[in-house]
């Protein structure tokens, strides 16, 4: 599925303008992550409503919209240049020395610096051994073609299927342990303490790709990995198709009702999300609020622990599980069967690795949740 | 027990005051109904605002024979007696063990930093719900079930260790031996938690302690330990008191005191497995309850023993109330809330007891 690749579109070129080196680029580099002065960018569809909520009422294609010192400026979509004249711009300023090319361009992009929440990083040749340790860089890795370069992932990387996962573990890296695939790209999505500095020491680049607040800090890290791994084109153009696959999945599903709600289950003991976490944002999508923002977004990072006496009198539309329970449990909890979800059946497993992660398959999730509403609202 | 009651007066000043002429039943009315109103108010707040008259309403057509049907709606009735009330009352008996359990310990092993997981269970308890809760296809429903093995198995090996190492008349082995189980069933507890840092969430809030989800079925679940681990601890007042004054004196009293205490080790440790296996690893309510009623009360266990069950249940009671309304419709951390208080009591208790010496 990953050999497949759009064209490249109009809208591409705003992201491509935000180039490597800000001097060539109209833009500068947009923050993939907090930036102090700068708030981050976020991708909206359609109008905003006045309450937040990213509704769509109706689909007016991408833009990229920069909240700048509260006041938001939407930079409508020019074109004019194409990705590709883009890249072979950088190409011809940034002088290489000749390092073995991949077959796509005339010339190597590198070395090139990539800028991710750790810091700029310089990588002096196409890396052809890489070391994902964050699931989610893996996914993206093998999305954008650079699969092959891959040498080892994290334990945890069990997606796609094939990928040569290892023993280790993205959570407590042991940087010895890390050089006997002799890295010559490391990707983390955690970092702990000192470890950016042991890497430095040994000279291996790191990204460090956190997790993702929204999905347009998502698609940066799509672009910054595939700068790094010589794979931008291809980053482009995955973007691009995850893009149009998220807009054709809001334009096909059927219009909730306003204030329909959802419960999303993160554990058995009431964990959830609210509408401005990544999930939340993603699931607002489609029109629906989490009951969660009851306890105010930002409570416990936008993850609080609900009470059941809340669940039950906030009554939600749907309930989304993602921590293996099953419907049938959900419904046999003692009062859950006052719920007009558990009576309507609208209560949805979801894929847990999927909804743990902000990677390429959250349009799959996002299908899933897109199929039950048009199952529900006819 | 009788017969050292026939053998006349206690040898020494300190147990004279705390023994003769004690009235166990005003301390015990004066809990008993703190207890009343703190069930009362807890089970009348809740995140979901519902009336009094609601409230009241749904309790009163749940009691037997009287044929009284609430006009509120299913959801209320489903809040208040299938969420609110079991809370409740778990809240109630797991606090009322663990402050027994505290008292106890404290008792037979005569250390007032003594509590319910003095001998590993709680180490234990969280090894077996991290267990349940890494290994792939087990649910949610086999944990408390781990949790209970978990502890039952420490404290036997805490306890199989302790006593063959140790000198016979000693607790103190049987206590360093429940220092080193407890690291030794963290560490592998910790390991395994690293190894499926996926997993981390959930087993971070069991060992934090919630009873978010608390319901009947765990309240008949851990009802049968509760009341038997309480029955046997009660019987055992008389004889905790006796170990107060040592071992050589109590034994010359005619108390086995390594009877006593392997039975009620054994009765609070019962009791104490079970109810962190539906609560989590709750901090501290075994410790400051238990001084609390010491410091307003006598030391003798004829009091401090049923009023610390009591006054157990009140105070845990009370601290769900604050977890579930400080940041309500958010649920805090229960041990974080009796970790909270305990934190500034203990301190306190540990600096009256310098001017306020024989408390325990």
């Amino acid at each position: 599925m990953y050999a497949e690749r759009a064209p490249v579109r109009r809208s591409d070129v705003a992201i491509a303008k935000s180039g490597v080196i800000p001097v060539l680029s109209r833009n500068g580099d947009a923050p993939s992550g907090d930036e102090s002065g700068r708030l981050r960018c976020v991708d909206v569809i359609g109008p905003r409503r006045k309450d937040g909520s990213f509704r769509s009422v109706e689909w007016t294609g991408f833009r990229v919209l920069r909240v700048v010192n509260g006041e938001m400026t939407m930079r409508a979509v020019r074109s004019g240049l194409s990705a590709l004249v883009i890249t072979s711009m950088f190409l011809l300023a940034s002088s290489v020395s000749g390092a073995s090319s991949p077959p796509s361009h005339a010339r190597s992009p590198f070395p090139v610096t990539v800028r991710s929440a750790g810091g700029s990083v310089t990588i002096v040749s196409r890396p052809t051994s890489i070391v994902s340790l964050s699931a989610t860089a893996t996914e993206m890795l093998y999305a954008i073609g650079a699969g092959p370069q891959v040498r080892a992932v994290d334990k945890y990387s069990n997606y796609p299927p094939g990928t040569p996962i290892t023993n280790l573990d993205g959570f407590s890296v042991n940087a010895e342990a890390l050089t006997k695939y002799h890295p010559d790209l490391v990707v983390v999505a955690y970092e702990p303490a000192g470890f950016m500095a042991q890497m430095a020491k040994l000279k291996i680049p790191v990204l460090y790709e956190p997790a993702a607040p929204t999905l347009a800090v998502a698609y940066h890290q799509y672009l910054g990995l595939g700068r790094a791994t010589g794979n931008y084109a291809r980053a482009v153009a995955e973007v691009s198709r995850l893009k149009s696959r998220i807009a054709r999945i809001v334009r096909t599903t059927p219009h909730v009702p306003a204030g329909t709600t959802y419960y999303y289950e993160l554990d058995p003991t009431y964990y959830s999300v609210t509408s401005h976490t990544f999930m939340g944002q993603v699931l607002g999508l489609l029109g629906l609020k989490s009951i969660a923002d009851g306890a105010g977004v930002n409570t416990n990072g936008g993850y609080p622990q609900l009470n059941a006496e809340f669940i039950l009198q906030a009554n939600p539309d749907y309930i989304f599980l993602t921590d293996g329970v099953t419907p049938h449990s959900v419904a046999a909890r003692p009062g859950w069967s006052v719920l007009s979800a558990v009576s309507h059946h609208r209560i949805v497993s979801l894929n847990a690795d999927i909804a743990s992660r902000w990677g390429p398959r959250i349009v799959d999730l996002l299908q899933a949740v897109a199929n039950a509403i048009t199952k529900f609202q006819r | 027990m009788r017969g050292w009651r026939r053998r006349g007066e206690p040898p020494t000043p300190a147990i004279t005051s705390a023994v003769a002429g004690v009235s166990a039943g005003t301390p015990i009315l004066v809990a008993a109904v703190v207890l009343v109103v703190v069930a009362v108010v807890s089970t009348a707040v809740g995140p979901a605002n519902l009336s009094l008259a609601t409230v009241v309403g749904v309790l009163v057509s749940h009691v037997p024979l009287i044929h009284y049907h609430a006009s509120a709606s299913a959801v209320a009735n489903a809040i208040v007696w299938e969420i609110r009330l079991p809370r409740v009352v778990l809240a109630g008996l797991v606090g009322s063990m663990l402050a027994a359990g505290g008292a106890s310990y404290q008792g037979v092993f005569r250390n007032p930093l003594a509590d319910p997981y003095l001998l590993g269970v709680a180490a234990g308890a969280g090894l077996g719900a991290t267990i349940a809760i890494v290994t792939p296809r087990a649910s949610f429903e086999w944990l408390p079930i781990a949790a209970f093995l978990g502890g039952a198995v420490a404290v036997s090996l805490t306890y199989l260790v302790g006593a063959r190492t140790g000198q016979r008349s000693s607790g103190t082995s049987i206590v360093l031996a429940g220092v080193a189980v407890a690291a030794l069933f963290t560490a592998v507890q910790t390991d395994l938690q690293q190894q499926h840092a996926a997993d981390l969430q959930p087993v971070y809030s069991w060992i934090l302690g919630s009873l978010a989800t608390a319901s009947w079925t765990d309240v008949r679940l851990i009802l049968p330990y509760v009341v038997v681990s309480g029955a046997v601890l009660l019987a055992h007042r008389r004889l905790l008191d006796a170990l107060r004054v040592g071992e050589e004196e109590a034994s010359s009293l005619g108390v086995h005191p390594q009877r006593v205490r392997l039975v009620v080790v054994a009765a609070a440790t019962l009791g104490t497995a079970a109810a962190v296996s539906v609560s989590g690893l709750i901090g501290f309510v075994g410790i400051i309850v238990p001084h609390l009623v010491r410091l307003t009360t006598n030391a003798s266990y004829r009091v401090v023993l049923p009023v610390s069950m009591i006054s157990g249940a009140s105070f845990l009671i009370l601290a769900d109330l604050g977890a579930r309304m400080l940041e309500s419709p958010a649920e805090v951390p229960l041990g974080v809330v009796t970790a909270f208080v305990g934190g500034p009591f203990f301190i306190f208790v540990l600096r009256s007891r310098r001017s306020q010496q024989g408390v325990l």
